[in-house]
């Protein structure tokens, strides 16, 4: 039969490194090789650094959602001793262009406000002196003359606003910002045959990541050499200098971007593109460097990394017997006062918008509304952690309408194991999986049917106890297609379809092998996963490797860490970099052993005579001899001295959008499931949730790191909690955002977190990537909220209540029984 | 602004400075002693990155004064470990995993560093109560909790060898 997903050819598999057991060195849960300087307080974090003549800068942030900037007077913060300047947006305007916006058209943004502010916290001026105290003294001191505006704080009214609230008057005569519709087959035929549609009105609030280090940066400006180096805390600075380059008017070769440790990013450093402009603008203007550090209020308002804010109306096409037909939905999402990066968060949660299930058809309308909070930016997930919910919501609503067993109904639609690659109706694969395998663990670690008859027995004691099973998908390894495929197909944008990733390599002459890695660390173990797979493919010994971290000007293609892509990417580049290493090393090894490069091979850190003991040389032999013996090797640029080499990985899968956006074709096919368990109980007189027990079992295909992979599923774990039970920024009707900081934004401590947590896991290694590896960076918070959700729904089923909105804090809990009770009542 | 004398020790070494009064001790610490591990998440005494031990105490260096300081005993993330390696509770934090992006972690080893000072054999739940004032984003903390139940078992086992040693 003629389908629209007929053009998207999945192309062959480039795997060199075949999955296998008897793995030496990938599996082991070897201590991070990155801790022992951290431990010890010498991580290197973008405050630690300074330079000769640095200065400080503090900003003078917006009271206001939305005003204009009628007069801005800077004299008595000037006249401060210890203030070097203090800047308005026109004077940072003078050196610094605006920032660069993914979104098509573009939307403007600037790094200090011109004109107008759009969002409580954005900067209207910033004052640089000698030190942060008088900053802020002298910020304080800035007088600035407004004339208020309408806020827009609800998605739908901003939807529809006119006037003084239209946000970018100049540039757009709506708020929305964009709006567009997708039909993936046939949806309308399949709603049309289908003899149930369940319908639900579902919103997800607005939070964020909150790493515990807020983004910072260091610039110095070189008038002689017109160039900037500039230290920062960004995870993204070495694929695309050159578009802050063009905000900062100089090439990438004029800028020298040198990345620091990152205190955890979660998305929130994937680019931080704005701060890096403000502060190179500030040493430009200032004539000396600059730091600035955003401190917390500041991160919380400003620094553009707010997560999805979206209301769903969405339909689930169902047959009497249970079968999925297909989904449709319309979505608004509040990204904020700009649009950074367009509707990327939407665009990646096309990956697996259908989630584990057989559905034949998906249809959206997507509307990107622009309101006066900050702007959108990733948070772990990407916007695929709401349409996880999404879809099991849909489902759990089903399973209740139809009167069936929502375990049953997700086993009966669930893709079986033989059906991969398996294409979903948006055109991206899912490599492989074995759902049934994971559900099956996760259900015996968890032991579901003693607790369902726990939870039984104690709800017959009048408890408030349910149990929730979610079945999710982890998309790993992203494809940039997801930035731009839903912009308007005749404005699509920068279409970028890179994402590469690369590693430096060289033994030295004492035989230990340097690694320059081209991407930084946020808190992943980018040094520990490589450390294993080089020892594992060069067999040289751990101990033996040694890192470094290339810069913007030094550096080569390195996209980061983001999208659960690091390990399986930089998995690619260490292959490549080990064939190329191993061909010279057996070159060398083979004259100096006066064999021929095809009758040695690689054996513990040696060059060795196939098939002979004792006929070997080792690593350090041949480096040294490589690289200070020349006369010792035959003429020939083949015995160039010395053993390096630098590797690069492309995407390991993917393929275009269709012209008609048919289908969005494959960005983001190693897939991950996930199946999370939990029993809650309500106290009903509160609305407070405990957790009794729990249960993820996540399959990440091959494990590199059991433990580090376990850290990443446990964090993203507590972070999906937190976005259930806890978080989220509140605003009042003037855009207010009345709860930035820690002790109101309620993120889970300790004792939030369950006490029996069960941590499991399958391996179905992917066909596609090296040592069939799969990303893992993101699953605990992809998978955490559903589970949750519908465990506390279960929990409360026999006082009616149904949940549609995230997150459940007590008091939004209490006030769902009471409505429900009163509605009982009659 | 008139800076006032102080002198305390700061991880074993006296340290003499004229400060002004306003200025934090974790600024002071990190800016004018030159100790960047102790870390400054949120500035308002919530996350518990910038604890130090004053006087075998845990204390947020965000919420007290350089000043307040003075005549103070002080150690930070970089007095833990000896010329033989590791302090045992940063030892267990790197063999079990308690730490990701590690900006935590100096406020978490001085929480871990009080408790076991007064407690040396704690159940889970008051581990949890000792880190409880502590943020941690990375983690999920159950491998902190792990690493804290695994330093105590080893400074238990320390503590037992060096009664056994002949004096």
């Amino acid at each position: 039969m003629k389908s629209h997903l007929d053009t998207n050819v999945i192309p062959p598999s480039r795997q060199r490194e075949a999955p296998r057991a008897g793995l030496t060195w990938i599996g082991q849960s070897i201590k991070r090789v990155e801790d022992p300087r951290i431990l010890t307080g010498n991580g290197g974090y973008i405050d630690d650094f300074k330079v000769p003549g640095m200065a400080h800068a503090a900003m003078v942030s917006s009271p206001h959602a939305h005003a204009r900037i009628v007069s801005i007077d800077t004299s008595r913060a000037k006249a401060l001793p210890g203030v070097i300047g203090v800047y308005t947006g026109e004077d940072l305007a003078s050196v610094v262009d605006p920032c660069p916006s993914f979104a098509s058209p573009p939307i403007p943004q600037t790094a200090i406000a011109v004109g107008k502010v759009r969002h409580v916290g954005e900067v209207v001026a910033a004052v640089v002196a000698e030190d942060r105290y008088i900053a802020e003294d002298a910020a304080e001191l800035v007088e600035v003359e407004w004339e208020v505006l309408p806020a827009n704080v609800d998605i739908e009214a901003s939807a529809a606003a006119t006037g003084d609230a239209l946000l970018h008057p100049d540039d757009r005569e709506s708020n929305v910002a964009l709006d567009e519709s997708f039909n993936f087959g046939p949806v309308e035929e399949d709603f049309a045959a289908a003899d149930h549609i369940i319908k639900r009105r579902l919103r997800w609030h607005r939070s964020s990541a909150q790493a515990i280090e807020t983004c910072g940066v260091v610039a110095q400006f070189d008038p002689y050499k017109g160039g900037y180096t500039i230290h920062c805390n960004s995870n993204f600075y070495n694929f695309i200098p050159f578009v802050i380059g063009g905000s900062l008017r100089v090439s990438p070769g004029e800028m020298r971007i040198v990345p620091k440790l990152a205190g955890g990013s979660f998305g929130s450093k994937v680019f931080s593109h704005k701060i890096i402009i403000l502060t190179a603008g500030l040493a430009r203007l200032a004539g000396v460097p600059v730091k600035y550090i955003e401190d917390r209020l500041e991160h919380f308002t400003n620094s553009d990394s707010h997560g999805s804010d979206r209301l769903y109306d969405a339909e689930l096409a169902v047959d009497k017997d249970g079968t999925f037909k297909s989904l449709r939905f319309t979505v608004l999402d509040d990204y904020g006062a700009y649009l950074q990066f367009g509707v990327g968060t939407h665009g990646n949660a096309m990956a697996q918008v259908t989630g584990p299930y057989t559905i034949g058809s998906f249809g959206m309308r997507v509307k990107a509304v622009l309101t006066n909070k900050c702007q959108q930016g990733p948070y772990r997930g990407f916007g695929s952690e709401v349409t996880n919910w999404l879809m099991e919501r849909m489902v759990d609503a089903a399973a209740n309408e139809l009167g069936q067993d929502p375990l049953a109904l997700r086993e009966q639609n669930m893709i079986k194991p033989d059906a991969f690659p398996y294409m979903i109706p948006t055109g991206n694969i899912y490599d492989s999986g074995n759902f049934q395998k994971v559900l099956a663990e996760a259900k015996q670690m968890f032991d579901l049917d003693g607790w369902r008859e726990k939870a039984k027995k104690m709800r017959a004691e009048g408890r408030c106890v349910g149990v929730g099973v979610a079945t999710c998908m982890e998309r790993s390894v992203y494809g940039p297609t997801e930035w731009w495929s839903l912009n308007n197909k005749e404005t699509p944008g920068f279409t970028l379809t890179s994402t590469p990733e690369s590693i430096s390599v060289h033994f030295d002459p004492s035989g230990k092998l340097f690694v320059t890695l081209h991407s930084p660390m946020v808190g992943n173990s980018p040094e520990t996963v490589v450390t294993q797979i080089l020892a594992e493919r060069l067999t040289v010994a751990p101990e033996d490797i040694v890192f470094n971290y290339s810069d913007s000007q030094s550096g080569f293609n390195g996209v980061g860490p983001q999208g659960s892509r690091f390990t399986a990417m930089i998995a690619g580049a260490c292959v490549s970099a080990s064939i190329k290493l191993e061909e010279r090393l057996k070159r060398f090894g083979a004259h100096m052993l006066q064999r021929r490069p095809e009758d040695v091979e690689l054996r513990n850190g040696m060059v060795a005579v196939k098939g002979l003991k004792d006929q070997e040389k080792s690593f350090g032999e041949i480096a040294l001899t490589s690289s200070f013996f020349r006369l010792s090797f035959p003429d020939g640029e083949e015995f160039d001295s010395g053993l390096e080499t630098t590797a690069v990985y492309d995407h390991p899968l993917s393929t275009d959008p269709d012209e008609d956006r048919k289908h969005l074709g494959i960005f983001y096919p190693i897939v991950g499931h996930i199946c999370h368990i939990v029993a809650v109980e309500v106290d009903p007189g509160t609305g407070k949730v405990e957790m009794l027990d729990y249960a993820a079992v996540h399959d990440n295909g091959t494990i590199v790191n059991p433990r580090t992979l376990a850290g990443q599923v446990w964090g993203g774990t507590a972070n999906g909690i937190g976005t259930t039970l806890s978080e989220q920024f509140h605003y009042n009707s003037d855009g207010q955002f009345t709860n930035p900081n820690f002790a109101e934004f309620a993120m889970p401590t300790a004792n939030e977190m369950p006490r029996n947590f069960k941590l499991g896991h399958v391996e179905t290694p992917s066909p596609f990537t090296e040592y069939g590896i799969k990303g893992g960076g993101e699953g605990g918070r992809l998978g955490a909220p559903s589970a949750l959700t519908s465990a506390i729904e279960d929990a409360l089923s026999d006082h009616g209540v149904k949940i549609t909105s995230l997150p459940v804090t007590p008091p939004v809990l209490r006030g769902l029984i009471r409505d429900a009770e009163q509605m009982a009542a009659g | 602004m008139n800076k006032k004398a102080i002198s305390l020790t700061v991880n074993g070494r006296v340290r003499e400075a004229l400060v002004p009064p306003r200025m934090l001790l974790s600024d002071f610490i990190r800016h004018e002693l030159e100790l960047p591990g102790t870390h400054v998440g949120c500035e308002h005494g919530v996350c518990g990155s910038c604890n130090v031990v004053v006087d075998g105490k845990a204390v947020r260096s965000c919420l007290m004064f350089a000043v307040q300081a003075n005549g103070t005993e002080i150690t930070t993330v970089e007095g833990y470990d000896t010329a033989e390696g590791l302090h045992p509770i940063q030892q267990a934090f790197w063999e079990e995993h308690g730490l990701q992006c590690g900006f935590c972690t100096p406020g978490m080893l001085a929480a871990a560093k009080e408790l076991l000072a007064a407690n040396p054999d704690p159940g889970d739940d008051e581990i949890r109560e000792a880190i409880s004032g502590n943020l941690c984003r990375c983690t999920g903390y159950e491998f902190i909790i792990n690493a804290i139940r695994s330093a105590a078992k080893a400074m238990r086992e320390a503590e037992i060898q060096k009664t056994l040693q002949p004096a």
